[in-house]
């Protein structure tokens, strides 16, 4: 259980308690996301990481309601989204928003900038066209686009790296408190990656804005997050600041992936990585701990005993009954 | 500490990538045809034409002349305003039924696509009810309780086409609906009626109007068949359809009773045809451009 | 290089004409690999390293022009008939390729795959070449080898089908093995493995290797030379540790600076290059770097820089105003 004594003197703006989310597929059930708990404080960046199928992406959209529940709670300023629905739900949803993996994907492909962008402010109810149209160009200059030139064309017309500053305008043109980011560089080049990262930061900064930065990428996740919790197979493995997680991992996993990453140093070779296997299926996920397939100091309470977030180091948790830092 | 993007003014000042699919001649022909058909129906009125079912007895399957342009039918009537007449009832039944189809098969396809579950089920499976009923026999049944009427065709023509444009609908809907630009749009709080109107409905729309067209030109095929068989459009009106079945009967003296109606109605089909292809190939490319 | 280069490129220029007008794909490019060596192309998406794969493998789109010459192993493909290009293809040079899911047929099984480009190179019967397909794909890794040749691409996870590709390129012994972005779709610790087999079996065979990828850090490690590509054009090549440690090109020094790094502290600002890759169909007058590099004078904005030679002969760069970088890679 996460313990949130410590956690932050104000109120956390998002607390996930012991979410569950299972989908049916081809009539068995992925469980996607199991027990999962955590925080983010107001004006943090919480990062979460994991690979494909971890279910960090289900999550994300688990706390904006896109995807129902089946088990837990999502406390957003201490209203629980799990509970309401309907109208009550749509106004709760304009604080929070979520900026996808795919940028040209997430614009309607026959509708122009401008209505894309104004979009938000039609639907929570800004009737004034003058005012939308002052918000629309305040936001597209705040994402660094100049509005003359971009609010009367179509998605298509702009590159990748563009059309994901359009979406983060979107994004902001509410003024939300929190955003989701689903992977928001991993479909750009190297160059407008860093482009669209210094981005947010400047976002978040001039907004105040408090941001779930998911991706699979860690040095990325590094980069912006001031915690980062990391994911496989529907579970939490490990929870800490960012600093202290990558320099002493606690868990096995989160060791494996910061040793997989190929760092860009010809001195640095690569280690003859142990062949580790396959990720198993979030179909029939392993008993007890899920990562003991894969590994290397698994045993028998292992595979009896599911792991639960212990304190490892002062403000860092990690799910493992035999974690690589000895419990303090 | 933004990045400013103004490289954006070169790059995108430039026209976007038209679409440099060729209208070609063909289908600027079928226009054409389509126009001409229209205009012909819609001024029957002010053109200076004979009556459709003034019998002139002493003149029956007469040639061409100079008082009947295309000459006369079996009963003298005068062919080229049965001919216009006969345009009327098809494009009527033609572009009516269809529209029938598309607005009620194309909602229930969209809601079908969109909300997906027990509700798709239903649509699916009544939809392949219906379909499952032989259509001949489903008009003959009707007409034969309701009776023979423009009106009556129009419907049954219409409620049959329903699962056609449901499928296409639901096809078109399915594949846009995972899309994230709808998710994004639900994230923002957007009603699903909001989302089905505003993001969804824009981008199945051209798919609908290309297999409008198609309709259009299958419905005429139907009406033609139907009144061929003497179940559509009752007589004195004139309809392709039947004027191809009297016709029947004075092949061997005057072909071309026969022929004019089946020449003008196989045109106007294959331009609606032609029409709705090249809208089809249009709309195809456009939603993969990127 | 002492022996005889086994591919050659020799001043490679890739047109596609396109509604816009014509797209210089691949500009002059000159590369060279011996075997058993591996040379890295690193570059973003639309510099053009796809395009070189696909004229290097003569699998160009029809509408493509190619000028230059490609030689392998003693031959010009330019020039050669296509009888013998395709014996070529799949026997000596091999590929593997982005996305296996695309790559693998979807409705033939694994085992129909592999056996099928053993017959064709290597005219075996369907008894040894069953076996050899089996042998094969554990030596790629795949555990359970004879269950998996009936079994289809979708019935497998990505890194797996990943493996079945490569083992079919492996399949006849190929002198040169073309790997564009060949993990890019697979996570980091399936793209560690899958990179540590092919360096393995390139050892092995004694193999030479292209190395496609965007990815510098894929590079550094694994590769012996490394050519940076951009906008059509190879900017820089050199011999690998060389390149991290002393490059001339304010693109590769840009480039290598805007990855965020692992050891770096969170939130530190990243040194991102404004502007976005050229539009191919727009080529830039000089320099194609000139309008995002901090460096740029006057003559980069009105002549294009020529590779050339710096103190070394293996280490060469395109740039009037070459950054010497000396000491270790940035963190």
């Amino acid at each position: 259980m996460m313990q949130e004594t410590r956690q932050s003197r104000r109120d956390p703006l998002l607390k996930v308690e012991n979410l569950g989310v299972e989908y049916a597929v081809g009539g068995k059930t992925v469980h996607a996301v199991s027990d999962v708990s955590l925080q983010v404080a107001r004006g943090e960046t919480l990062g979460l990481v994991g690979e494909s199928g971890c279910g960090k992406s289900t999550l994300g959209r688990a706390v904006l309601q896109l995807r129902r529940a089946v088990s837990g709670q999502v406390l957003f300023d201490g209203q629980d989204l799990t509970a309401i629905h309907g109208e009550a739900l749509r106004r709760m949803r304009r604080r929070m928003q979520l900026i996808f993996q795919d940028p040209i994907a997430s614009l309607n492909p026959r509708r122009r900038i401008g209505d894309i962008i104004a979009e938000p402010l039609v639907i929570s109810g800004v009737k004034d066209p003058e005012r939308r149209r002052e918000l629309v160009c305040e936001v597209l200059s705040a994402v660094g686009l100049d509005p003359s030139l971009v609010i009367g064309r179509l998605p298509h017309e702009f590159s990748g790296g563009q059309c994901q500053r359009i979406c983060i305008a979107r994004a902001l043109v509410l003024n939300p408190e929190f955003i989701i980011c689903d992977e928001p560089v991993s479909a750009l080049d190297v160059s407008i990656r860093a482009q669209i990262l210094n981005l947010l930061e400047d976002m978040k900064a001039r907004f105040g804005l408090t941001l779930l930065f998911i991706a699979h990428d860690l040095a990325v996740v590094k980069a912006v997050s001031d915690r980062v919790a990391v994911m496989y197979l529907g579970r939490l493995c490990e929870v800490g600041p960012s600093e202290q997680l990558f320099a002493s991992p606690a868990h096995p996993y989160t060791a494996l992936l910061i040793e997989a990453i190929p760092v860009p140093d010809p001195d640095v070779r690569p280690a003859e990585s142990v062949p580790v296997g396959e990720p198993p299926s979030p179909i029939a996920p392993p008993s007890g701990c899920r990562f003991r397939t894969r590994c290397p100091r698994a045993d028998q309470r292992c595979i009896d005993e599911v792991p639960e977030l212990r304190p490892v180091a002062p403000d860092q948790y990690a799910a493992c009954h035999h974690p690589l830092i000895a419990a303090g | 500490m933004a990045t400013l993007e103004l490289s954006i003014d070169e790059d995108v000042a430039v026209s976007p990538v038209k679409r440099t699919r060729r209208l070609g001649p063909l289908f600027w022909a079928a226009i054409a045809w389509i126009i001409l058909i229209f205009a012909a129906a819609g001024l029957v009125g002010v053109l200076p034409l004979p009556s459709p079912t003034d019998m002139d007895m002493l003149e029956r399957r007469a040639p061409a002349s100079a008082l009947h342009w295309l000459g006369t039918d079996g009963l003298g009537r005068d062919e080229l305003a049965r001919l216009i007449y006969g345009a009327r009832i098809s494009l009527i039944v033609g572009l009516c039924a269809p529209v029938i189809g598309v607005t009620i098969g194309g909602a229930l396809g969209m809601l079908a696509g969109y909300f997906r579950g027990r509700f798709e089920t239903l649509v699916v499976g009544s939809m392949d009810v219906l379909l499952a009923f032989p259509p001949l026999i489903l008009v003959l049944a009707i007409v034969a309780y309701l009776g023979q009427s423009i009106f009556n065709l129009t419907c049954i023509i219409g409620v049959l086409s329903i699962p056609a444009f449901m499928r296409v609908a639901r096809a078109a809907t399915l594949t846009l609906a995972r899309r994230e630009f709808v998710i994004a749009a639900q994230a923002l709080g957007a009603t699903h009626a909001r989302i089905l109107l505003r993001e969804l409905l824009p981008n199945v729309f051209l798919s609908l109007v290309a297999f409008f067209l198609l309709g259009v030109a299958v419905t005429i095929v139907v009406e033609g068949a139907l009144s061929f068989l003497g179940l559509g459009v009752p007589p004195p009106v004139s309809s392709w359809g039947n004027m191809i079945g009297e016709g029947r009967e004075s092949l061997d003296v005057a072909p071309r009773l026969a022929f004019i109606p089946a020449v003008t109605m196989f045109l106007t089909v294959l331009s609606f045809n032609l029409a709705g292809d090249t809208l089809r190939a249009l709309t195809d490319p456009r939603q993969g451009a990127l | 290089m002492s022996e005889p280069a086994l591919l050659s490129v020799e001043d490679v220029s890739v047109d596609l004409p396109t509604p816009r007008g014509n797209l210089r794909a691949v500009d002059q490019v000159d590369l060279k690999i011996g075997a058993g060596r591996t040379l890295g192309i690193v570059g973003e998406s639309g510099c053009g390293k796809t395009m070189l794969s696909r004229a290097i493998l003569q699998l160009l789109p029809k509408k493509a022009r190619l000028s230059g010459g490609v030689m392998f192993d003693g031959q010009d493909l330019v020039t050669l008939d296509p009888e013998r290009l395709r014996k070529l293809r799949g026997r000596s040079l091999a590929v593997v390729f982005q996305d296996p899911m695309t790559s693998l047929n979807p409705v033939l099984t694994i085992g129909t795959q592999l056996i099928e480009t053993l017959q064709e190179h290597l005219e075996l019967d369907s008894v040894a070449a069953k076996r050899r397909s089996a042998e094969l794909l554990a030596a790629v890794g795949i555990p359970a080898p004879e269950q998996r040749l009936m079994q289809y691409p979708h019935q497998l996870s990505g890194g797996m089908r990943q493996r079945v590709a490569i083992a079919i390129a492996l399949s006849c012994e190929p002198k040169l093995l073309i790997a564009d972005e060949p993990t890019t779709a697979l996570d980091v610790t399936i793209q560690a493995q899958i990179l540590d087999l092919l360096a393995r079996e390139q050892r092995r065979r004694h193999m030479a290797m292209i190395l496609i990828t965007h990815d510098l850090g894929v590079v550094a490690g694994r590769t012996d030379d490394v050519a940076v590509m951009y906008a059509g054009r190879v900017v820089e090549r050199a011999p690998t540790p060389v390149l991290f440690k002393k490059m001339h090109m304010p693109y590769t020094e840009a480039l290598l600076a805007a990855i965020p790094k692992i050891d770096a502290a969170p939130h530190t600002p990243l040194p991102a290059i404004s502007g976005r890759p050229p539009d191919p169909t727009r080529p830039i007058q000089g320099c194609s770097f000139s309008p995002r590099c901090r460096y740029a004078a006057g003559r980069c904005h009105r002549e294009k820089p020529l590779l050339a030679a710096s103190e070394s002969l293996d280490h060469q760069y395109a740039c009037f105003h070459p950054i010497q970088v000396t000491a270790g890679v940035c963190a």
